[in-house]
């Protein structure tokens, strides 16, 4: 589909407009669409195929789901719409319907006998744009071509919009995700890349890159929304059509819902892992950020504390937050633990940070990464702002932003680097969760997550924010995943997270440009500071968690340009007053990224590295790990890459970051965390 | 003939759905997709009854053959096969192994019934000729 290249492009707005496969009159639409249709079973595969005959489209099919990958990616615009039967022998129908979402993102129906409740919903988790019940008849797909022209209006609605909020910035991350995509930015990006241990990631980064898609970005006020509606339902009862009625934001499709709700479903298991307040997390997250990231109010738990105390978060929000994020801190695959001290740590200091950051990011990873930085995000701007003067704090926070990123206490200790020289400022950063060693400036290396993440997010930013050590946060973007593997990387740069794509900018800069002017604009970068997390959790459900919060702020700090989808607009800004300090000396670009104020504004990821005392320095080395987790969380959000990666590219991203980030993580411990990566 | 299929229930409305799909191109559309699916729901059933007395018994492949099954059952409207299919896979995913071997007794009894009453049926038809098709109520 034309609409893969969403990059912003307008040309390719239009085309997908257009979409035709190129040889179909635009009038005769629908007929003529090309159809992929896989099935193991000949029979339905027959009868399928002589229906869509008779609905005049055009069909291919096809017996095996390898075959049909195949077909797919040597074609990649070959095709509009799947349609593809559950149970397979050679590949799981949902497996598939992932891949195809992260790889070409077309339009996948699911079909099955089973019309069981759990089966149908996992087709909605996973993506699916729509579930038949065998037997199939041919009323039920005369409709099918709906979902075509609903993704492409998705697409290019995206596309307009973040074109309209931010020309500058798309632009830059257009051109930032372009190469991201061509994996030949700034070497940064590639450089952080190769860093990741993690190939996946890698992978999926290339592919989402190439995917870039212009996306919903879920700003921190429609993740607010979004989260409102949800709670109002009943997170059982929350079906995207109903969530988006109540959200009632004009131009948003169901569609975009459904891959939200994904997201933040899967983040609010990880948090109920972690947690047992992953109910309230929700809660807290909405009313103590706007950032509803409710998955990341579990995360945030930790920061919320601090930010609770900063009076920032209400507190019964910490309270649950931090229970959450505690809860998960263990629960995750145990490197939390150390971030969970850490967090503790902090959270009082910086929760406000925290959350400045964590709105931040969040925003920018649109759907997912708010979720994650919810937290910590929510904190909108002016939080940061007062986060900043918490600077003290903060550095704590970072630390707890990182902690929960970085599960893998190395985050932490990144952070608790950065926290150390700059411990006012908002060391959003802190999400590097080392919070014990930084105490006080942890700027935060957001999450070098943020810097991978942001590695769209950077779009410009040229504050230092992020600068290596930064990535936490805003790179959420699907980077995120990333941050786990990119921090072992990056030592010094808090990008390792420089897988996340947008962060390459980050972690070029690390330089931190201390004062952040980093106008981090994480894009998603808020996400890396979850990959952060997530190695250190593992667990994907949880490190988003964990991650999220160290993203959060870090995510924040790089105003999360990372946003590529993500709305990082949030206003991230990070103000992280970093003054970059090097937290270990290191990381220090790390810490000046946590300024990165996010100032995600529109989920542009400008994160206006205002003040942000980044210490991020170390935190953001470590926040590139947490990023990663964030971005699991997120997972499609899009975080960091600009490129709109389906959020559920982001998601499986993150995750992958994830499983692959927590035990690389540990060893980001701050400390001993050779900065030398990171380019200051 | 064709209204006794409906009147005992043993096609559904998916039959007709099929039927629809005939046309000039396809005048025989509804005969190869019979074809096609008894040559593989025989193979199916065969492996299911020979699972089923395996030891140790694989229960999970026997249940996606079971599923698959009920799906191209369904697909081609064969009303009582897919439901014994239904039936005996409940029972298979309860562990009732013995319940389960029963009732997919009746269900291969059902698909030999349906088989054997639908040959005649086609074949009639085809010697009814393109113009007793065209007549064909739908």
């Amino acid at each position: 589909m034309n609409s893969s290249s969403g990059k912003g492009s307008m040309s390719t707005a239009s085309s997908s407009a257009a979409w035709k496969t190129g040889d179909v009159v635009p009038d005769k639409f629908p007929a003529g669409l090309r159809v992929l249709v896989v099935d193991d079973d000949p029979t339905c595969l027959m009868i399928l195929e002589k229906m869509l005959r008779t609905c005049l489209y055009e069909v291919t099919k096809c017996n095996r789901a390898e075959t049909a990958l195949c077909m797919l990616r040597e074609n990649k615009n070959g095709f509009d719409i799947v349609i593809s039967d559950v149970h397979m022998p050679d590949m799981d129908g949902f497996k598939l319907l992932e891949h195809i979402g992260l790889e070409m993102d077309l339009p996948v129906i699911m079909m099955s006998a089973d019309d069981g409740k759990h089966v149908v919903m996992k087709g909605v988790t996973h993506g699916a744009c729509d579930y038949l019940i065998k037997p199939v008849r041919i009323e039920a797909l005369k409709n099918i071509w709906q979902h075509v022209v609903r993704k492409r209006r998705n697409e290019w609605k995206d596309f307009e919009q973040s074109g309209s909020v931010e020309e500058g910035d798309r632009q830059q991350k257009q051109s930032e995700d372009a190469d991201y995509s061509s994996s030949a930015n700034e070497g940064n990006w590639k450089s952080s890349k190769k860093r990741k241990d993690d190939e996946d990631e890698t992978d999926e980064r290339d592919d989402t890159s190439s995917l870039k898609k212009p996306r919903v970005v879920w700003s921190v006020e429609l993740h607010q929304q979004f989260v409102t509606a949800v709670n109002q339902l009943g997170i059982d009862k929350a079906v995207p059509k109903k969530i988006l009625e109540l959200m009632n934001v004009p131009g948003l499709t169901r569609e975009n819902v459904a891959s939200h709700l994904q997201k933040y479903r899967l983040y609010l298991r990880r948090l109920s892992g972690v947690s047992q307040h992953q109910g309230n997390l929700n809660n807290p997250f909405i009313s103590s950020q706007e950032t509803t990231f409710g998955p990341l109010s579990s995360l945030n738990g930790l920061d919320l504390q601090t930010l609770a105390a900063t009076g920032q978060l209400p507190a019964q929000s910490l309270a649950t937050l931090q229970a959450a994020g505690l809860g998960r801190s263990t629960a995750k695959s145990g490197v939390p633990l150390p971030l969970v001290d850490q967090r503790n740590i902090f959270s009082f200091e910086n929760p406000k940070l925290r959350f400045g950051e964590g709105q931040q990011q969040h925003m920018n990873n649109n759907k997912q990464i708010n979720l994650l930085h919810g937290i910590p995000t929510t904190m909108e701007p002016k939080q940061l702002a007062s986060l900043h003067h918490t600077a003290q704090s903060i550095g704590n926070i970072n630390m707890q932003v990182t902690s929960h990123g970085a599960q893998s206490g190395q985050n932490s200790s990144l952070l608790m680097q950065m926290a150390q020289p700059q411990a006012r400022g908002p060391t959003l950063d802190s999400t590097v969760g080392h919070a014990p060693r930084l105490p006080s400036s942890m700027g935060q290396p957001i999450l070098s997550n943020g810097i991978a993440a942001n590695v769209s997010t950077r779009n410009g930013i040229p504050e230092n924010i992020r600068a290596p050590g930064y990535n936490p946060v805003s790179q959420t973007s699907s980077m995120l995943n990333f941050p786990m593997n990119h921090t072992s990387e990056l030592p010094g740069n808090s990008f390792p997270l420089g897988s996340t794509p947008g962060i390459s900018s980050l972690t070029s800069r690390r330089a931190f440009q201390e004062e952040v002017n980093s106008e981090i604009k994480v894009p998603s970068g808020f996400m890396p500071s979850y990959a952060i997390f997530n190695d250190l959790n593992q667990h994907k459900p949880q490190n988003w968690e964990l991650e999220n919060v160290g993203m959060t702020f870090d995510a924040s700090q790089h105003s999360n340009s990372l946003q590529g989808n993500l709305d990082l607009t949030q206003s991230v800004l990070v103000q992280q007053g970093f003054s970059s300090r090097q937290v270990n000396g290191q990381s220090r670009s790390a810490a000046v990224v946590s300024k990165a104020v996010f100032s995600a504004a529109d989920g542009t990821e400008h994160v206006i590295a205002q003040n942000v005392n980044q210490h991020l320095d170390s935190l953001l080395v470590d926040n590139t790990i947490r990023v990663k987790s964030e971005r699991v969380a997120d997972a499609s959000a899009a975080n960091l890459f600009p490129d709109h990666f389906g959020q559920e590219d982001l998601m499986s991203a993150l995750l992958k970051q994830q499983e692959g980030i927590a035990p690389a993580e540990n060893e980001f411990a701050f400390d001993g965390y050779s900065m030398d990566n990171i380019p200051g | 003939m064709r209204q006794s299929f409906f009147d005992e229930e043993i096609l559904d409305r998916q039959f007709i759905q099929l039927e629809k799909l005939e046309d000039r191109e396809n005048p025989n559309f509804v005969e190869e997709v019979l074809t096609l699916y008894f040559r593989d729901s025989t193979t199916l059933l065969a492996t299911i009854e020979r699972e089923m007395e395996n030891v140790p018994i694989d229960f999970p492949k026997v249940d996606r053959i079971l599923h698959q099954l009920k799906g191209s059952s369904a697909s081609i409207g064969a009303n009582k096969v897919r439901n014994e299919i239904t039936k005996t896979r409940e029972l298979w995913q309860q562990g009732n192994r013995e319940g389960a071997k029963a009732t997919f007794q009746e269900a291969r009894k059902e698909h030999d019934t349906l088989k054997a009453k639908l040959e005649p049926y086609f074949q009639q038809l085809r010697q009814a000729g393109p113009a007793e098709t065209a007549m064909r109520p739908r």
